[in-house]
């Protein structure tokens, strides 16, 4: 009987490691949800800029846990959202944001959609006028 | 006549898009660093030899000097280390390590294995100076003027042309001091 608890034990000794892998964020000692809400939105939002294609929040590089750090540090400081989005952009460009700002050099990236779209909307226009034409001469 | 030769355009000009983009695509993942042209972040960091001394990036005001990031864990650090050597012998400027995130036996043995070739060492063991400096990889090379002010910076290892371009741009930052 007693070999069987230890079994279970050491069986779940061994998970212990495994359940703690699960998530790449460590925890952190939150005072409130809002303050951890506000984490994880912030930590999506910012890129991690060694693993180009992750977030911080999805990262395990040693960089992103150090701006994990650091958020955390600047949330527990009562820093707005806004201030630090500057800090990341003023230390590592606005690239560091996935959701880049409306700028000068950005108007493309922002309207080009628009502008694809409004491009396709006239040429649908012109080309249900034509068959339209073709029904009834 | 043009309905068939739309089609073709449109797909040239996407192929065009595709090639432009597949052959810039190495040079985007390079970030801009936002703070070249600015003062460098005022912070003190232990150094790595005494660590009881403490060094600031305000010590080299009124000269121009380099801060070269590198760890023993890097490897790109190893291919840059000859030309970071030539670097301090030929600029004949204070070539200041950056020793990031590294444990301080680590960094002693390589440096005796591969030899010191900077000035001095500050060490970040934390990492939280090197944020400021927005450091995301190493090696990257900083050149300050004698103002203080971030006036270049490279991500990635030296190789010889590298090493030819900073020595040029040292030279130019020295004429710029007040004599």
């Amino acid at each position: 009987m007693s070999r069987a608890i230890a079994l279970v034990m050491t069986l779940i000794a061994l998970q212990a490691p495994l359940l703690g892998m699960a998530s790449a964020i460590e925890p952190f000692p939150f005072r409130t949800e809002v303050e951890e809400i506000r984490f994880k939105a912030l930590a999506e939002e910012i890129r991690c800029t060694v693993c180009q294609n992750q977030s911080l929040a999805d990262s395990d590089a040693p960089l992103a846990q150090d701006l994990r750090q650091q958020l955390f540090f600047m949330i527990q400081d009562g820093r707005s959202d806004q201030e630090i989005r500057n800090f990341m952009v003023e230390r590592y460009g606005d690239f560091v944001l996935y959701r880049p700002p409306l700028a000068s050099h950005t108007l493309l990236l922002w309207g080009g959609p628009v502008i694809l779209l409004l491009i396709g909307l006239i040429a649908s226009v012109v080309v249900i006028r034509q068959r339209k034409k073709l029904l009834n001469p | 006549m043009i309905r068939l030769l739309t089609p073709l355009l449109v797909f040239s000009a996407l192929v065009a898009l595709l090639v432009i983009g597949m052959q810039t695509a190495e040079e985007r993942k390079l970030v801009d660093s936002p703070l070249v042209g600015r003062t460098i972040p005022s912070f003190s960091l232990p150094k790595l030899h005494h660590p009881e001394q403490s060094t600031s990036t305000q010590d080299r005001l009124g000269e121009v000097w380099v801060l070269n990031v590198w760890g023993s864990w890097c490897q790109s650090c190893r291919i840059e280390h000859p030309y970071v050597k030539r670097l301090t012998e030929e600029s004949r400027a204070a070539v200041v390590g950056f020793n990031w995130k590294d444990e301080r036996q680590d960094a002693l043995r390589w440096l005796n294995r591969f030899g010191d070739a900077w000035s001095y060492h500050m060490v970040d063991y934390e990492g939280r100076s090197a944020i400021d400096l927005g450091v995301y990889g190493a090696p990257e090379t900083f050149l300050i003027d004698h103002t203080g002010t971030i006036r270049h910076k490279h991500i990635g290892p030296i190789d010889e042309q590298i090493l030819q371009d900073l020595l040029k741009q040292i030279e130019r930052l020295k004429e710029e001091i007040p004599s």
